[in-house]
């Protein structure tokens, strides 16, 4: 901000002390204790932390806004201030000020400093998007940026479907069975399948910086890679009715053996209810075929409601 | 609508009759004559027809099954006693004349006592002033929710109301806050101040300005009426599964946000169209105050972005009634659609919410400073700049939705862009207060306000505008705080800066300085007292619009609604405020209490029915304070033919601006 300085004074006088001088070294003075301040010792404690590849991203750019913001803020506040205590008019007076109408300089060093703050946050925050793949949010059905595939370990796939008003999770690359609880294995990359049974929700894995909406009929990709061990807040962060606030749950970041370990159990404990649920695939769609729904069985509608609300698939009145 | 209109005679004859009668049988009964109590009959008179033509044709169609609530009749009562509402204030008998061929009803003349305020007027200064406490009515209301819902939040898992209530709270608070109160500056003080500001006897289209205001208390009501039949779970948003899967409460929500399109678009009309046309000699548009400016953009945008909401919810109407499936993703609808139209009107309109403030803080900057404005063409410019980028930026809402990922770094461009004319607004109160001779009274106090807490909701924007951030700050409630830091903060103190302003042009009464200052400090301390934390509680991973949060964010949330009781306490200051000005103290003032330049304070208070005797010539910025040998702002003319010559052959001074 050092380029805008304020109007040079057209009807200086003697008297006049150099405001300018004055404003600008107490603003840099402030700037140059503030800003390390903010970066180095409020950064680490910004959200969401770094337990995950995403979420330390997501962690860095905002250590990154702050620090720019601080001198932003502290100039704004520097001006101002100073403007209250030396540009007053004395009380019960009505006095003119100079008629300065413009100043080209200091206009356009305004208009090029803030473009050019703005054109670098814009390229900043580009570049973080794309690395790590997507920054943990959710990107639609074709995911444009994935995460670099050197690693051997395939990544895990976990679709996580939303209704009124809970989470379930399917491993798809682990048979596809459904369950309540999130577990996953640390350093190993995670692909999110969002989607949704009747409204919309927001998948938001708090401290692992993932947040995709759950839209019906959408699979919303996002990824995520933990690095941290740990437990980590699920909430829903659309609302999606009454009970909104009560749809949150937990999920844990583990070593690979427990992961393994809690899969084969939940694998032979969800065993049974396999063959009631649609083929495993990234769209959850119970009328795909296969499964309960598809099993030539006509579904009770009183005994198994529809997935979305009665009302709009079967309207006319009872 | 056109239904609706013919099948109204059969309601209320007698009211409309009266509106026709001619001059010389009006006297006999002043509360014969439609009054806002013929237009709550017209209202019940209507509600019950279109309640039974609704029953008449969906028998027995339920929206929700087994709810026993049809929905078409509550729409048609909601829609048809609207219209009632406003036969009975008389607002038909004008256009009902001209269909039928016969003579319309001569306009109303002024009226002595407070009658006029209670009736439908096409006197711009009567609406602006009823617009002002409509207005006023709204916030209070709408923040006295927002106090219901903090209260509920004062503990993170026991509950003093239930989830229904509190998100129908929620609910009203944020409709209240966002739709009715898009017109809290454009009506009352753009509707009273752009006539006296340009030199003009009157505005452009009164009878659609007079329309505009009405539609707003059946909005109002409309919305309210939601609460007894159980509200809406969606929020002011009304996303749609959500929004088609509710029940009736939902209908609420729709008619009244289309009664308000409806209100902000006829306004928008007219203040467009005054601005642009009815504009007095002289008065170019380099010399238009800035204040004009701000609402001929803010019109501008309404105009443009309203009809997108008005489509939305037209949509979503039909989905709930008429069982389309605009919406509906099992039958080729698209969730996605509600979402991009509702934001495609939904972002401008935050800029809606924005402009009109910036207006007022640069408006009057000048006259406190005594200085001229900093960079005039440049500020304009910046307020015109945020109209146009207002209409590119609205994906940054579905950031998170998994909607054409690939476009995402685009919209932060545009999202972030929109800051340099935004900031431009700092750079011309940088500039206008350099060197000055400030002078801190209220108005001026509210405007630094302004500068204090749109500067945070500025910044913090920035951070939600970048995708890796916002990944975390989506949907949480840092995107509260930062949206009410810019409205509340932003726009709320812009609107008391120009209430404190413009009172002894609305009613001959200066408010108190002393409460005023009360109001000020109050009202700006628990203002970033209950926000601030609430940055912190978004951070820390707390979600919009629950009413269960994590047990460590309890010291942050109870700080926050504590604040939240003493902010509602500052505002009663400032209600106080009014009582002590107009019904204790009730001292007339200075005719130009601010000694401002500005060409609204060269007219005599009362205002006379035409604002101005003859149609002034004006001759100078309103801004030019310090300037030498300045020539006055405006000079009325002699009748021509009577003096010494035509003055509109003055040389019309050349503008000596560099910005």
């Amino acid at each position: 901000m050092s380029g805008s300085t304020p109007p040079s004074p057209t009807h200086a006088t003697a008297a006049q002390p150099r405001h300018a001088l004055r404003i600008f070294l107490v603003w840099l003075v402030l700037s140059a204790i503030a800003t390390p301040l903010v970066y180095l010792v409020l950064g680490p404690h910004l959200p969401p932390g770094g337990m995950s590849d995403s979420a330390a991203s997501q962690q860095f750019d905002m250590k990154v806004l702050t620090a720019i913001a601080t001198p932003v803020v502290l100039f704004i506040w520097t001006y101002f201030g100073y403007a209250l205590i030396f540009f007053r008019s004395q009380r019960g007076v009505i006095e003119d000020g100079p008629p300065i109408r413009g100043n080209r300089v200091f206009q356009a060093g305004w208009l090029g400093i803030t473009t050019a703050l703005v054109l670098f946050l814009f390229g900043f925050g580009t570049y973080e998007l794309i690395h790590p793949a997507g920054a943990g949010a959710g990107e639609g059905p074709n995911p444009i940026w994935s995460p670099v595939s050197s690693s051997s370990t395939k990544p895990l796939e976990v679709q996580v479907i939303a209704q009124q008003w809970q989470f379930t999770y399917r491993y798809l690359n682990a048979g596809g069975f459904e369950t309540t609880q999130l577990y996953l294995p640390v350093d190993r990359p995670v692909v999110f399948h969002v989607t949704s049974l009747d409204v919309i929700h927001g998948f938001w894995a708090y401290q692992l910086g993932v947040k995709a909406d759950a839209n019906p009929g959408v699979d919303n990709v996002a990824f995520t890679t933990p690095t941290q061990l740990g437990r980590f807040e699920v909430r829903c962060s659309e609302l999606c009715g009454i009970w909104h606030g009560a749809m949150y749950n937990n999920g844990y970041v583990v070593s690979a053996g427990a992961f393994s370990q809690w899969l084969t159990k939940e694998q032979q404990r969800h065993a049974p209810d396999l063959p009631l649920l649609p083929p495993a695939a990234p769209y959850y769609n119970p009328g795909a075929g296969g499964g309960f729904y598809g099993s030539g069985q006509e579904p009770n509608a009183t005994a198994t409601p529809s997935p979305f609300p009665s009302s709009v698939t079967s309207p006319a009145g009872s | 609508m056109a239904l609706d209109i013919t099948s109204s005679p059969a309601g209320d004859g007698g009211t409309l009759a009266t509106g026709g009668v001619p001059a010389a049988r009006r006297t006999r009964n002043d509360w014969l004559r439609p009054n806002v109590l013929w237009g709550l009959v017209g209202a019940v008179i209507g509600y019950a027809i279109g309640h039974w033509a609704g029953n008449a044709i969906a028998h027995n169609w339920q929206q929700v099954q087994g709810s026993d609530q049809n929905n078409v009749s509550l729409v048609l009562g909601y829609l048809v006693g609207s219209v009632g509402f406003l036969a009975g204030l008389g607002i038909v008998n004008y256009p009902l004349a001209k269909l039928v061929g016969r003579q319309p009803p001569a306009p109303e003349e002024a009226q002595p006592g407070l009658g006029k305020f209670f009736r439908y007027t096409l006197d711009h200064k009567v609406v602006g002033a009823q617009y002002l406490v409509a207005m006023i009515l709204y916030f209070m209301v709408g923040g006295l929710f927002a106090l219901l819902f903090r209260t509920e939040l004062l503990s993170p898992t026991s509950h003093v109301i239930t989830p229904d209530a509190y998100i129908e709270l929620v609910g009203m608070h944020g409709t209240m806050m966002m739709m009715m109160m898009t017109s809290a500056i454009i009506g009352p003080f753009g509707n009273y101040l752009v006539p006296l500001m340009i030199g003009s006897k009157r505005v452009a289209f009164p009878r659609l300005e007079a329309l505009s205001l009405w539609l707003t208390p059946a909005a109002f009501v409309v919305l309210l009426s939601g609460l007894l039949i159980g509200g809406f779970p969606t929020g002011w948003t009304g996303y749609a599964p959500l929004a088609v899967q509710a029940t009736q409460g939902m209908d609420s929500y729709l008619v009244s946000f289309g009664l308000m399109a409806l209100s902000l678009l006829f306004g928008a009309v007219n203040m467009a169209a005054t601005i642009i046309s009815h504009r007095a000699p002289g008065m170019t548009f380099g010399r238009l105050p800035i204040f004009v400016w701000a609402m001929l953009s803010t019109a501008s945008i309404m105009v443009l972005a309203v009809p997108v909401l008005f489509a939305g919810l037209y949509l979503m109407l039909m989905d709930r009634t008429w069982q389309t499936a605009f919406f509906t993703w099992q039958h080729g609808g698209s969730p996605y659609l509600w979402e991009n139209l509702f934001w495609f009107f939904g972002h401008p309109e935050v800029y809606l919410l924005a402009l009109p403030s910036f207006g007022i803080l640069a408006e009057l900057l000048p006259v406190f400073a005594r200085k001229p404005a900093f960079g005039y063409r440049t500020v304009v410019a910046g307020l015109i700049g945020v109209g146009v980028l207002s209409f590119f930026v609205w994906q940054h809402h579905l950031f998170m939705s998994g909607m054409n990922p690939d476009m995402r770094p685009v919209v932060m461009l545009t999202t972030e862009l929109i800051s340099v004319p935004t900031g431009i607004v700092y750079l011309g109160a940088i500039g206008t207060l350099w060197r000055a001779k400030i002078r801190i009274t209220v108005p001026m106090l509210f405007c630094l306000g302004l500068l204090f807490n749109f500067l945070l909701g500025g910044i913090t924007g920035v951070f939600i505008s970048d995708v890796p951030a916002d990944t975390t700050l989506h949907g949480s409630f840092f995107v509260l705080a930062h949206f009410h830091y810019t409205i509340m903060g932003g726009y709320m103190f812009g609107f008391f800066a120009g209430v404190y302003y413009w009172f002894p042009r609305f009613t001959g009464l200066q408010l108190s300085e002393k409460i005023g200052t009360w109001h000020f400090w109050t009202m700006i301390v628990f203002f970033n007292s209950t926000f601030l934390p609430l940055f912190a509680v978004g951070l820390l991973g707390q979600p919009r619009r629950v009413f269960e949060y994590q047990h460590r964010l309890q010291g942050l949330n109870d700080w926050a609604t504590i604040s939240a009781y003493l902010l509602g306490v500052s505002l009663l200051i400032f209600l106080w405020n009014i009582v002590w000005t107009t019904a204790i103290k009730n001292r007339p003032s200075s005719m130009n209490p601010w000694h401002s330049l500005g060409l609204e304070w060269t007219i005599p208070y009362p205002t006379p029915l035409e604002n101005f005797d003859r149609v002034p010539v004006v001759l100078s910025s309103p801004y030019d304070y310090g300037v030498p040998d300045r020539p006055p702002v405006a000079v009325v003319p002699e009748p021509v033919g009577v003096g010494c010559g035509p003055a509109l052959s003055d040389p019309v001074r050349e503008e000596d601006q560099h910005g």
